[in-house]
């Protein structure tokens, strides 16, 4: 507001006014409070991660990120992301799909177990599945008589992730299928396109950005889930570690370069989710702005 | 091809939209559905494109009952009020969408969609736009795209969702005209929704004005402007002045005011109301047993008629009364003069419980 003043009038020199310059002050200590907030609790500790790792010099990094159980955990975290992500991704959008485009008794309960996940704590998400599947477990008895392992395995593991990262990708396209309405599925039924071919060719695009957002932050929480894994995996080494749980160990042995290498690379991992994910909003709202100029 | 639409009757939870509707609608007709928001227009639409199922009833298109056939069968064309064009596709590919998602059988070859396409950019005048996306274009051109993508897939019925809704008063008009050429031409049975009473008017072959899920009156744009058959249709087709009084004696009595009421010669001592539009009224100089005192409180003197807004000197009612201009002149009115307004075609209706 102040510098629109001072535009209009400009002709005729303005001096600053008492509220001006309070309002300017306001902004630089509300800019400065949050940057120093920023700074101290996100900044400072991702820089000292990786000073951390490269500590003892880049031989003992690399050889940290190359040891057989550091490279099984990586490979197991990879793996634990490629079943739990697509696998929401589906669910996320048959959810939303339904939740957007059809009307049906419960459906506000739906929404709020989706949201589930969220409001309880990831260890409670992990001892859910061990009070099912252990072997003191509801259905610990079966699994044994079928020679099945879900706990300290990699099924375990997989079904806690995909527990605590379901709600990601629903909750990303509800609200934007809710605004973007059922006209166009409407339009393109009436041109007698079945339900799969306006699903792939209308729906789909619509919700494109929205759905690949919702992935990246479900994938971002895949990878770094600790707490919900940690209670199933039962940390066996080269077996059920994911990288978080590998840090952890590597940290209660004292092996703090190995452990902050490893952290580093899982650093890395959310940067580069973090840099996808702003690049996809910086494309959505491109693909936005010449839509709200013209109409 | 024919439309028939039977008994239908629909409800959302403890509304109902529509109350047994029964509409014929001949072949290369254009109809109007007309009526205000709430009346269940939209919703008979949607019915009749199999977008909403009916309660109760059927739709036969021609001797085809197509009250269980979804959507994708039926084979209609439809605009939607808000175009729902696809967004990410162009207008070239928005108007080839209903020929590229036909199975593989009865899909055109690519360059007959083309040359599909292409004639219908030319139908629509967008030839150069074929290339661009919807948000490049303004509300009358994408509802053209929306026309023009529905005609793609030569449907045998054509419906419109308050097709011109959205778009501005001269746009609108224009889009008006070109849709009744449009409909000259192609000879396709079009049913419009709409709430504007001009449009209606404007451009249907037959007006079908509903309200709160019934049907008040089925006729020609004439029939239903000159006789409408009820309070409802009055109020909402153009605009009228009330002259309430009591039946008796076969005339419509307020004070020394009174008017004949011969379709009433039976009924004795009942409230009624007059129903007059402005330009069947004469303003007198004479005080006269059928007309009634008034005051001239404004003149509008734009456009080929005069508007007069009086004030009754016995209820204080407004009255508005519509004079050519050199019966203006020829009287010579001023605004605040005392003159006396006669109704010269009156139509009386008991009231009933109605509201508008």
């Amino acid at each position: 507001m102040a510098g629109h003043v001072s535009v209009h009038y400009s002709s005729l020199p303005v001096k600053n006014t008492k509220s001006d310059s309070e309002a300017r002050l306001v902004r630089w200590i509300l800019i400065i409070l949050a940057v120093g907030f920023l700074c101290l609790f996100l900044v400072l500790p991702l820089v000292a991660i990786f000073i951390k790792a490269f500590d003892k010099g880049s031989a003992v990094f690399l050889a940290a990120i190359s040891n057989p159980d550091a490279l099984s955990a990586i490979k197991l975290t990879m793996i634990i992301a490629l079943i739990t992500v697509p696998l929401n991704a589906i669910f996320g959008v048959a959810a939303a799909w339904a939740v957007t485009k059809f009307n049906f008794k419960g459906k506000s309960l739906l929404i709020t177990i989706i949201d589930l996940p969220f409001a309880i704590s990831p260890v409670i998400a992990g001892l859910v599945f061990v009070l099912l599947f252990s072997a003191h477990g509801l259905f610990g008895q079966w699994l044994m008589d079928h020679d099945i392992k879900i706990i300290f395995a990699v099924p375990g593991i997989a079904l806690a992730t995909l527990l605590v990262t379901l709600p990601f990708v629903a909750r990303e396209l509800i609200p934007l299928m809710q605004t973007q309405g059922t006209t166009d599925e409407e339009a393109s039924l009436t041109l007698g396109a079945n339900g799969w071919k306006t699903f792939l060719l209308v729906t789909l695009p619509n919700i494109k950005w929205g759905l690949l957002y919702g992935i990246i932050l479900c994938s971002a929480r895949a990878i770094g889930e600790f707490g919900a894994v940690s209670v199933v995996s039962g940390h066996i080494r080269g077996l059920t570690n994911t990288m978080p749980l590998h840090i952890e160990i590597l940290y209660n042995e004292y092996q703090f370069s190995a452990a902050f290498a490893v952290a580093s690379l899982l650093s890395f991992f959310a940067i580069i989710t973090l840099v996808v994910k702003n690049v996809i909003e910086w494309k959505v709202k491109k693909s936005e702005i010449p839509e709200e100029g013209a109409s | 091809m024919s439309i028939q639409i039977q008994n239908i009757s629909k409800s959302f939870g403890t509304f109902q939209a529509l109350d047994n509707i029964t509409i014929d609608i001949q072949t290369g007709e254009l109809v109007a559905l007309l009526g205000p928001s709430g009346s269940g227009k939209t919703s008979l639409l949607r019915i009749i494109a199999g977008l909403e199922a009916a309660n109760q009833g059927a739709i036969l298109f021609g001797e085809e009952d197509m009250t269980l056939i979804n959507t994708k069968e039926r084979k209609v064309g439809f605009v939607f009020q808000h175009y729902a064009l696809f967004r990410h596709m162009t207008v070239f590919d928005n108007i080839a969408y209903g020929l590229k998602v036909r199975p593989r059988k009865t899909r055109p070859s690519k360059k007959e969609i083309e040359e599909k396409v292409y004639e219908l950019l030319k139908l629509v005048k967008l030839e150069a736009f074929a290339n661009r996306y919807p948000f490049h274009l303004s509300g009358g051109q994408r509802q053209r795209v929306a026309l023009a993508r529905a005609l793609a897939v030569e449907p045998k019925v054509l419906l419109l969702d308050e097709p011109f809704g959205a778009l501005d008063a001269k746009v609108r008009k224009e889009l008006r005209r070109w849709l009744r050429k449009l409909h000259d031409d192609y000879q396709i049975t079009s049913i419009f929704v709409t709430h504007d009473q001009e449009e209606a008017l404007d451009v249907a072959d037959r007006v079908v004005v509903m309200n709160e899920g019934k049907i008040e009156q089925i006729g020609t744009p004439e029939e239903v402007y000159e006789n409408p058959i009820s309070p409802f249709v009055y109020h909402f087709l153009g605009n009228v002045n009330l002259f309430k009084g009591r039946l008796h004696n076969g005339k419509l009595q307020h004070g020394s005011f009174e008017v004949d009421a011969p379709e009433f010669a039976g009924t004795e001592n009942r409230e009624a109301v007059g129903y007059v539009r402005p330009h069947d009224i004469s303003i007198e100089r004479e005080a006269s047993p059928d007309a009634v005192a008034a005051k001239i409180s404004y003149i509008h003197i734009v456009g080929a008629a005069v508007q007069i807004e009086l004030i009754r000197k016995d209820e204080g009612d407004f009255l508005e009364v519509e004079l050519t201009k050199e019966h203006f002149r020829s009287l010579n009115l001023k605004s605040g003069e005392d003159v006396y307004v006669k109704p010269k075609q009156l139509r009386v209706f008991i009231p009933e419980d109605y509201s508008i």
